[in-house]
């Protein structure tokens, strides 16, 4: 592209002011989100007004009144037939309002509200000076070990940013799998990315670590980003297009310009490819795949337990439903160029995650390696190009955050004088002591494993299923394999705990408060449930199946 | 009406959930609300039978459907229940006997802790045995199947702390497993075959299958008969099984449960019927257990034992009977009513004399036990006299039927069946008047002083009703079957009927019966009533001590299938060890090491991650190139 015609484009823009035409906004349609974010002002507007000691409660409210809220809008805009025969693209064609999208927006919606749940704990950690705290650090800007930190524990202050940040952070995941042109998604990143950076650093015991895991996050997001932008920008160039669905009509052919200052790119195959695979990277890398899942074990073990909990099941959810619909919806004329491509990413990503978790010591990490190889089953059912391929991938999605909630959740129960009790070793036994706790962590255990009965037997049966039926035979075997691998450590786990001796000094089981007890049961629940009678909900991700183009 | 055939499954089944799940605070209770809900679907039956009665022959079964129970695809199975006139018979026999021995236990039981737990079991029992008669189809007789597997099983082992009982309940449960084993794979054959399981589309069709398909599937029917019905080869469990409670014998070992093989057999009567090569291997089976079974309990001691024996025999007369087809089958089911009712009150009243013996079961150590125990010895002496046939009782009746109908199945067959079955009555009419002598009659063998000293007495009253319940029964049941041949008409309809001709007439039969039986009771008086019996057993004959030991069973078996399967086993063992734990083993280990390996690629600084993200992105924009260039 010359440096004329980049001026040229430029200055049309700017000499037709008319052209730009009035925005049209369908508030309705967008409320789920506009209720998100307007909590998450409210709740800074909280924290620069309301006094210290009536933070908690307030931001506690809002968050989950909002997050609730947000949940009915989209039940309602489900019911009034938007997820299926009246799916619509609102906000001037840059968020789609289907099917997938509500299922998303709903999945992430009530894993954000027990999230708000856990954060709220506050029974855990031991009284500081009278007053209770939660798992957030007592002022994050303090520097670790420095005087101003001793003060504010002193003080017993929390971080009650948490919950606006968290509410950020939703309302970039609830934008990401909506995003109906390449802009909108970018920003939904970005928006969803740095409340998730922040909110790694605020860990209150090892804050080293956690502030070490929120650099790395930081950093190599922005590369993954950049990677994400860059590969925008040529998808414009090739197409001359931002919306998804004007790039998926120049790459089928059926309309071969949309700018004309762009027509010397447009139609270019390289810059088509280079690009879409850079975009995929990006939600390759904010799903943890191989190789771009490194960043999973570091920050997954550094940040505070209730947000590697949140993080593990909301970002997922988020950036496997923009995945899906960049797959579906703009890049299916590339099928056959992407396709074996995802396949050779689906098979490291699987073996990958199962094999390296085998070596490892901390649950933490564990469960870090084990979200590595759930990506890759996932991948499978996103493969599958089919209608079932995408009812299964959110099927599996929302079977599977609740159960990934459900284990950090217990993770924070296990404690010693040092904080959570993350190292395996010290698991030993559990069962003996604190038999419901173990049991309960076991019924997760047995659903990452994809144990029947279980959620995550059916949502696992329901992507290989799909994998199967598109032809992908062999990606199914890789996957049983590595299911094989990963149920090895699973079970250890679990043997770990009922068959071997306590030790002496290992840790307790703090009971939690109603919140957390709220949190573990409802994961409980819905693993038990869509393992034992999943047919309805089955059903409903099978209605939810449609991409608006 | 219809309505009701659930109930009939449904009092039981209460029952048996009310006392397993009720805990302690049924113990003092719980007996008599087991035998209400026994006498409950007694009653229950009873109605029902007055209703059949009052229609047409052929408008006589009833048919419930309770709910779908696998419906997959092409794949039904309903809970549905029919009630013909063979279930009907059952249903009285399994209930009314039932009712009885229950009320036998509460007295038998009485001084048990695990008394509610026993009634539990024993509702249970009734239950599935009633699902058993009750079922429409296959797959829901055997889950009745089973179900009368797990309750036999449960109450064999009931005094668990015997190690002889733990051992003979899990001997019962496996050699009964090889029997389901034939039930399962007819039950598959019969769906690969009709495309269904239940009775009337089976049955009707049987035209329409091969004949090898129909011989595969009565021989598998009657592999099962063979272990729920104890007979030969599946035989050996039997006389274990009397290590249980004596009602658990008398109501399960002998009245019912092993008599559902029969029922199988004449259930299926069209594909037998339709598969000659079958029939035969039934009336073989029939006839050798009849000889096996009698044998076994001349030799026997222990009074239980010997009716063990006994109950082999009289089962193995009416496998025999239900093999010769139509002109058998009523006359199977009708000395399985009469057994039914003689002896369960044998055992009874082995239980009375073992309840006033301090449990001793060795004959050996009885002796004129009639002075002692009256009423024992006249309902026990009636049963005697029914079972070996003495001319008039119900034992007379149906079998001398039956040995009618082999003699008249013509040919050699005939003659060599006829023969056996009249043999069995002289070696029965023998082994239980040993069985009579020895613990009626002759000198009190008994000690009377010291630490084994005996008392014997009297049974209360809820034993002894129900003793001479079953005594009248056996006294009368015969001939109110065999007036205007009423029973045989009755169950016409479902089996059929057809009138053999036998070689010689009726009365010439009848005659060799009578002499068969007299010289059966002549031998045995001559041996017991006219010398004195050791206390301790002399060294017998090769084939007495043959006998003792169930004519080497459990050797045969030990030798035959025991040994060759630890062998097998051992070798799984080893292979298992060396071979499959070795890949196994190999295989996790080098997943682990590749685990250690790739481990080290994590060394937490950020910029060795970014440059493998770099590597990561070049491969795929690379790979994503590449398969444009190929």
């Amino acid at each position: 592209m010359s440096t004329n015609s980049l001026h040229s484009l430029w200055t049309t823009a700017a000499e037709e002011p008319g052209a730009i035409p009035t925005p049209h906004i369908e508030y309705a349609e967008l409320s789920p989100t506009l209720i998100v974010i307007g909590a998450a002002l409210i709740g800074i507007v909280i924290e620069a007004f309301v006094p210290r000691k009536h933070r908690y409660t307030a931001q506690l409210l809002v968050a989950v009144t909002a997050l609730a809220s947000a949940f009915a809008a989209v039940v309602g805009l489900a019911v009034s037939g938007r997820g299926s025969g009246e799916s619509k693209i609102a906000a001037m064609g840059a968020i789609a309002v289907d099917g997938p999208a509500l299922f998303l927006q709903g999945t992430i919606l009530l894993v954000g509200l027990i999230s708000a749940l856990i954060f709220a704990e506050r029974r855990l950690d031991p009284v500081a000076h009278g007053k209770q705290v939660d798992s957030f650090a007592a002022q994050a800007a303090a520097a670790p070990g420095g005087e101003a930190e001793r003060e504010a524990v002193r003080a017993g202050y929390t971080t009650t940013e948490v919950y606006p940040l968290v509410l950020f952070a939703i309302g970039g995941m609830l934008v990401f799998p909506a995003a109906n042109d390449l802009l909108t998604l970018f920003i939904a990143l970005e928006v969803f990315s740095f409340p998730l950076y922040v909110m790694c650093a605020l860990a209150r015991r090892n804050r080293l670590m956690s502030q070490e895991a929120a650099v790395k996050y930081f950093l190599l997001g922005a590369f993954s980003s950049a990677f994400m932008l860059f590969g925008v920008a040529l998808l414009y160039g090739y197409s001359g297009a931002i919306d998804y669905a004007g790039i998926a009509r120049v790459i089928s052919g059926t309309e071969p310009t949309t700018n004309a200052t762009l027509a010397q790119t447009t139609g270019n195959d390289a810059l088509l490819l280079i690009g879409a695979a850079m975009v995929l990277l990006g939600m390759l890398f904010k799903v943890g795949a191989v190789p771009f899942h490194m960043w999973t074990p570091d920050v997954y073990q550094g940040a505070p337990t209730p947000v590697t909990g949140f993080m593990a099941a909301a970002t997922k959810v988020a950036a496997f439903g923009a995945l899906l619909r960049l797959l579906y919806v703009v890049l299916p004329g590339l099928r056959w160029d992407w396709e074996p491509v995802m396949w050779g990413v689906a098979i490291l990503t699987m073996l990958g995650g199962a094999v390296l978790a085998l070596t490892q010591t901390d649950i933490k990490r564990l469960l870090a390696y084990s979200s590595v190889a759930h990506a890759g089953f996932i991948l499978a059912g996103v493969i599958a190009t089919s209608e079932d391929g995408v009812s299964s991938v959110l099927f599996y999605l929302a079977a599977y955050s609740f159960v990934t909630l459900g284990a950090f959740a217990v993770v924070t129960l296990v404690r010693d004088a040092g904080g959570e009790a993350t190292h395996l070793s010290k698991w030993a036994g559990l069962g003996r002591r604190s038999p419901l706790v173990a049991a309960v962590f076991a019924v997760f255990l047995l659903a990452f494993a994809g144990i029947p009965l279980t959620s995550g037997f059916t949502g696992k049966f329901a992507v290989f299923k799909a994998a199967a039926e598109s032809g992908a035979g062999a990606l199914v075997v890789v996957g049983v394999v590595s299911s094989a691998i990963a149920a090895f450590f699973y079970i250890r786990v679990i043997v770990l705990m009922f068959f071997q001796e306590p030790k002496a000094d290992g840790p307790s089981v703090a009971v939690p408060s109603l919140l957390t007890t709220a949190a573990i049961g409802v994961g409980v629940a819905v693993t038990v449930v869509l393992g034992v009678a999943p047919q309805y909900f089955l059903d409903l991700a099978g209605q939810a199946g449609v991409f608006v183009r | 009406m219809e309505a009701l055939i659930g109930l009939l499954v449904g009092a039981p089944l209460l029952g048996a959930a009310v006392l397993l799940c009720g805990g302690r605070r049924l113990d003092r209770t719980g007996h008599w609300l087991g035998t209400a809900l026994a006498a409950a679907s007694f009653v229950i039956g009873l109605i029902l039978f007055i209703d059949m009665l009052g229609r047409e022959a052929e408008q006589r079964a009833m048919h419930q459907h309770l709910f779908s129970w696998i419906p997959v695809a092409d794949f039904r199975a309903d809970v549905a229940f029919q009630l013909d006139q063979l279930s009907m018979t059952f249903v009285l026999l399994i209930t009314g006997v039932g009712t009885l021995i229950h009320l036998y236990s509460v007295g038998y039981m009485e001084h048990d802790e695990r008394r509610r737990r026993f009634f539990g079991y024993l509702n249970l029992f009734l239950a599935a045995m009633l699902l058993l008669v009750l079922a429409d189809n296959y797959l829901l007789l055997y889950f009745g199947w089973e179900g009368v597997g797990l309750a036999s099983y449960l109450l064999i082992g009931f005094w668990q702390h015997k190690t002889s009982a733990a051992t003979a309940s899990k001997k019962a449960f496996l050699v009964n497993r090889v029997g389901d084993i034939g039930l399962a794979i007819a039950v598959m054959l019969m769906f690969t075959t009709f495309g269904t399981f239940t009775f009337g589309p089976v049955l009707e069709s049987t035209g329409a299958a091969g004949e090898g398909k129909l011989t595969a599937i009565g021989l598998m029917l009657l592999l099962a008969a063979c272990g729920k019905s104890a007979q030969v080869p599946l035989q050996s469990w039997l006389g274990d099984a009397m290590e249980g409670p004596t009602p658990v014998s008398a109501l399960i070992h002998a009245a019912t449960m092993v008599t559902a093989g029969i029922y199988l057999v004449v259930r299926s009567g069209a594909i037998f019927n339709a598969s000659p090569d079958a029939q035969l291997v039934v009336v073989t089976v029939g006839a050798v257990t009849l000889l096996y079974g009698a044998i076994v309990g001349c030799a026997k001691d222990d009074i239980k034992k010997a009716l063990a024996g006994s109950t082999m025999s009289q089962i193995g007369y009416m496998m025999l009977a239900a093999g010769l087809g139509p002109i058998g089958y009523a006359f199977a089911i009708m000395h399985l009513v009469t057994h039914g009712f003689f002896k369960a009150g044998l055992f009874l009243g082995a239980g009375s004399v073992m309840h006033g013996m301090n449990d001793d079961v060795d004959m050996r150590k009885y002796g004129g036990l009639r002075k002692y125990m009256p009423v024992t010895f006249v309902t026990f002496g009636l049963g005697y006299l029914a079972i070996i046939g003495f001319p008039g009782l119900s034992g007379f009746f149906s079998k001398d039927m039956i040995i009618e109908a082999a003699f008249a199945k013509g040919g050699a067959q005939g003659w060599i069946l006829g023969s056996c079955a009249l043999l069995g009555a002289a070696i029965t009419a023998y082994y239980m008047t040993r069985v009579m002598i020895l613990t009626f009659f002759g000198p009190e063998r008994w000690s009377k002083e010291g630490p084994d000293a005996r008392h014997p007495h009297e049974s209360p009253k809820s034993m002894t009703i129900p003793m001479i319940v079953l005594a009248v029964g056996s006294v009368g049941a015969g001939f109110v079957f065999d007036l205007n041949e009423s029973f045989v008409h009755w169950l016409e309809p479902v089996t059929a009927l057809e009138h053999g001709h036998p070689p010689m007439s009726a009365m010439t039969i009848t005659a060799g019966t009578v002499v068969a039986l007299l010289i059966g009771v002549g031998t045995a008086w001559a041996q017991y009533g006219r010398r004195p019996v050791p206390v301790q057993a002399p060294r017998g004959s090769l084939l007495t001590r043959a006998a003792r030991r169930d004519l080497l069973q459990d050797d045969f078996n030990h030798v035959v299938l025991v040994k060759p399967g630890e062998y097998l086993t051992r070798g799984l063992v080893y292979l298992d060890h060396k071979v499959v734990d070795g890949f196994v083993n190999g295989t996790a280990a080098s997943f682990g090491g590749l685990s250690g390996r790739m481990r080290r690629v994590q060394n937490g600084f950020v910029r060795s991650y970014a440059v493998s993200m770099f590597g990561g992105a070049v491969l795929l924009l690379a790979a994503t190139l590449l398969m444009r260039a190929v």
